[in-house]
């Protein structure tokens, strides 16, 4: 038995709801599908924070959205894409008002925007901390109201089908029941979100675990940029709960051991008592969390059970401010660090949070296997290069979620109609490889699960963290690869069909250590510093060299292969990423 | 403070065993822990076969309901300490078929939410380049019932499901209601059908333990009472007045 749709859409956050809804629209007439791991209110885009940047103002130009994009991805990202995001990522939000998304408002019930970090304009749009939790439910709820979109609720993908040079489907098992059913489809659009969780600490989710990045990447499409991985610089320690850059925003100030505001010594700006855009506590997140390893190593951070911290005070706005525009923030430090930020410092370090990296696609999300699509942080466009910028998140996975659904529309609307009984009897194998996997798993001298995923977390933090180095990124490549074929011996206690999670952790695990290994291997070929990649023993920009994309693909023997793309340059030629002067 | 607490925890394997059973695990005591951690160390360290639902570990997405101590809670939100010195017993979600250990299943609530129209009903086409307005004390009026994060412990708490599983349930009136006072919507009309139903708002005999389970603040329990109101204004309206007046 199989299922047939014509677009299937693998996840269903933000960028999958916004490309199931964007199909929809195109083309009443396809039946599209959304095969998501959880139900997609679970997704992870319900914990974005802070906003979601598109012009609104008067005193605001696309321009200037465009120039912060550029200057704060070290120039990285293709302009051409920036350019068109810009200009979509206000309609994406206007479309979300619309669509009932609860926006916080000036008094006169016009969209309030805030300012954000490396945004030299207030543009970024706020339902006040909660902003992804809205927008993911304000997608979800209209995706309801499309009758014709198809949800498989709780089914995990295995694997992409190929056939013909073309992907044709996607094996998927239904969790309840773990009945495993090939998909047919005359197009698949990724959208399973980032994999913050290949590394220790992470604001990231249990469920971010790159499965797309690793789907894609086995079935022959190539992972581009993958060594820019973003530090938050403000992560709750020991459980890296995200507190939101708009803290700061609303002026928020960090402070070393000795209550010192340590950025105005690592040429973001100078101190002043109101927040000043594109200036200290409102710099990038690459600049603001290696600051924070300088201030460590001067022993000048304040050592705690759960590693050094500094301090986020917010106490100077008043419990007023905070309940307005931080409740999210309040409620999170009351329950997790058991302090009331309305009148204590808040300890905070940087924490793995976002990929810059991911899927290779052009600026309709089309990658370069036929029928293959991506959206979202698992796909990279670029428009994020080396280093994203707070609120630019949210409307790319509109934008390009949008993009994605209209380019598949028109792509399943011209291709020919082809055979399936090669697709099915690639489905049956998969059924049996997975067979195999949850019976020949159940020895009991094998390691566990778990424990590799613990030291595959720990050798990307030590290997391929806020600075990195030759000798870290070789050890961290042997590691994984050691990793890989212990765990091919690996052990799994639980042989059920029903609801078994730790087969979901172990189909996890393998995709993540594909991952892992391209953001080593990555991370090893770029002998400059740009961005969120620091080199130590190349600590320069090198435009000459590598002002270029990097893409990892899969040889068939199962090694990989590094090559360099041209970044797209339209209107601002590579200059210095000034902040605070 | 004693170094490690007993977890026990409701375990039911179909394909292993017909009646479910509890099982008993040490874990350690450590003032950051919520049940969830404890579940995870249980997971990852001694019992691989242990199954529930987790993921944001913040509060947010609405995975891991369970019964802590006879409560309907978030695990991640719930902390060990707070039960100490122990056990700990965690149960599925009260008032739904469980499909295994602490995974309840949830289709119900699924199929139910899109019954209520829980999506903005506009007049007509909206500007496309300009936004609705609507000020901060429009909002308000909403703002509390879009909070809801879909966790489904008001459900596990509500004594009319427990009896009458037809009722559609604190959550989903809470998300119609959400929309109806919304300035921008206008389908509080198409909702009034279900809504006005006997398994709408009139099943409901507000006991209001809804409420007191929530973890967001929602207060489905006053979604409800108001819609009660709302309902009896128009029927009473509808009886009263001639077509043109109403």
């Amino acid at each position: 038995m199989a299922a047939w749709h014509n677009v299937v859409i693998v996840g269903g956050g933000g960028a999958g709801l916004r490309a199931a809804i964007a199909v929809a629209e195109a083309n009443p007439k396809l039946t599209v599908a959304i095969v998501s791991k959880v139900y997609p209110m679970r997704s992870h885009t319900v914990s974005a924070e802070g906003g979601a940047a598109a012009v609104a103002g008067d005193d605001d130009t696309m321009d200037e959205h465009a120039y912060d994009t550029v200057s704060g991805s070290d120039w990285l990202c293709d302009q051409d894409a920036v350019e068109a995001f810009v200009v979509e990522a206000r309609k994406e939000l206007l479309r979300l008002e619309h669509w009932g998304c609860p926006w916080s408002r000036e008094p006169d019930g016009r969209i309030a925007v805030r300012a954000f970090g490396g945004m030299k304009k207030r543009r970024t749009w706020f339902a006040a901390d909660k902003t992804g939790f809205h927008l993911l439910h304000t997608l979800f709820q209209t995706a309801l109201s499309y009758t014709d979109i198809v949800r498989y609720d709780e089914w995990f993908v295995t694997k992409l089908l190929v056939h013909d040079g073309r992907v044709r489907g996607v094996v998927a098992v239904e969790l309840a029941t773990g009945r495993v059913e090939t998909i047919v489809a005359d197009a698949v659009i990724v959208c399973t979100g980032g994999c913050g969780r290949v590394f220790p600490f992470t604001t990231n989710a249990n469920i971010k675990t790159g499965d797309g990045m690793a789907l894609a990447y086995q079935a022959g499409a190539p992972l581009k940029d993958m060594e820019f991985v973003q530090y938050h610089p403000t992560g709750l320690p020991f459980t890296g709960i995200l507190i939101t850059e708009a803290a700061r925003a609303e002026g928020g100030r960090l402070l070393n051991k000795d209550g010192y505001r340590y950025l105005q010594d690592y040429d973001l700006g100078t101190p002043t008592d109101e927040p000043v855009l594109r200036s200290m506590e409102l710099g990038p997140r690459d600049r603001l969390s290696q600051a924070f390893v300088h201030e460590m190593e001067k022993g000048r951070t304040v050592e705690t059970e759960a590693g050094h911290v500094v301090h986020l005070d917010l106490r100077h706005l008043g419990e007023k401010l905070v309940d307005e525009r931080l409740p999210f923030v309040r409620e999170l430090c009351a329950s997790y660090q058991n302090i009331d930020p309305v009148h204590e410092l808040v300890p905070v370090r940087p924490v793995v949070h976002y990929m810059m990296g991911g899927i290779h696609t052009d600026i309709h999300g089309a990658t370069p296997l036929t029928g293959l699509y991506a959206a979202g942080e698992v796909a990279c466009v670029s428009i994020n290069g080396a280093n994203r910028l707070g609120s630019n998140s949210l409307p790319e996975l509109l934008v390009f979620g949008a993009r994605a659904g209209q380019a598949v529309a028109e792509f399943v609307a011209t291709v020919p109609g082809a055979a399936t009984a090669p697709v099915l009897a690639q489905g049956r194998d998969e059924e049996r490889r997975l067979v195999r996997e949850l019976s020949g798993r159940q020895h009991s001298d094998g390691e566990r699960i778990a424990d590799i995923r613990t030291e595959m977390q720990e050798t990307m933090e030590a290997g391929a963290g806020i600075y990195r180095d030759e000798a870290s990124l070789t050890k961290a490549l042997d590691k994984l690869a050691e990793l890989k074929t212990r765990f091919a011996r690996a052990s799994m206690d639980d042989a059920s069909r029903t609801f078994n999670t730790e087969l979901v952790a172990m189909l996890e695990l393998s995709g993540m250590l594909d991952v892992a290994t391209c953001i080593v291997a990555s991370g090893l070929r770029r002998k400059e510093s740009r961005g969120a990649h620091q080199r130590t023993d190349f600590p320069d920009r090198d435009d000459e060299t590598y002002l270029a994309h990097s893409v990892i693909s899969r040889k068939p023997d199962g090694d990989w292969r590094v090559e360099y793309l041209p970044v797209t340059i339209t209107r601002w030629p590579p200059g210095e990423r000034v902040y605070g002067r | 403070m004693p170094e490690s607490i007993t977890m026990e925890v409701w375990r039911y394997r179909p394909e292993r065993e017909s009646e479910p059973t509890w099982d008993s695990y040490e874990v350690p005591l450590r003032k950051e822990w919520a049940v969830l951690d404890g579940l995870n160390h249980i997971k990852d360290q001694l019992d691989g076969t242990l199954s529930y639902r987790w993921s944001c570990r913040m509060g947010i997405c609405g995975s891991c309901g369970m019964t802590v101590n006879g409560e309907p809670k978030l695990g991640c939100s719930t902390f060990l300490t707070d039960y100490a010195p122990g056990p700990v017993r965690v149960e599925p979600l009260h008032n739904f078929p469980v499909i295994r250990d602490l995974v309840v299943e949830m289709g119900d609530f699924m199929a139910k939410l899109p019954t209520v129209k829980p999506w903005l009903v506009g007049d007509d086409e909206p500007d496309e380049d300009t936004e609705y307005r609507q000020t901060p004390v429009e909002m308000d009026d909403y703002k509390r019932y879009s909070m809801c994060i879909n966790c489904m412990l008001c459900y596990a708490a509500c004594p009319v499901y427990a009896l009458d599983p037809e009722f559609i349930g604190p959550a989903a009136i809470a998300l119609a209601q959400r929309y109806n006072l919304d300035s921008r919507d206008a389908g509080a009309e198409d909702r009034r059908d279900v809504l006005a139903s006997a398994e709408g708002v009139w099943a409901c005999t507000f006991v209001g333990e809804c409420s007191v389970a929530c973890p967001k603040d929602v207060d489905p329990a006053g979604a409800i009472q108001r819609y009660k109101l709302t309902a009896a204004n128009k029927a009473v309206r509808d009886l009263l007045l001639p077509r043109g007046a109403r």
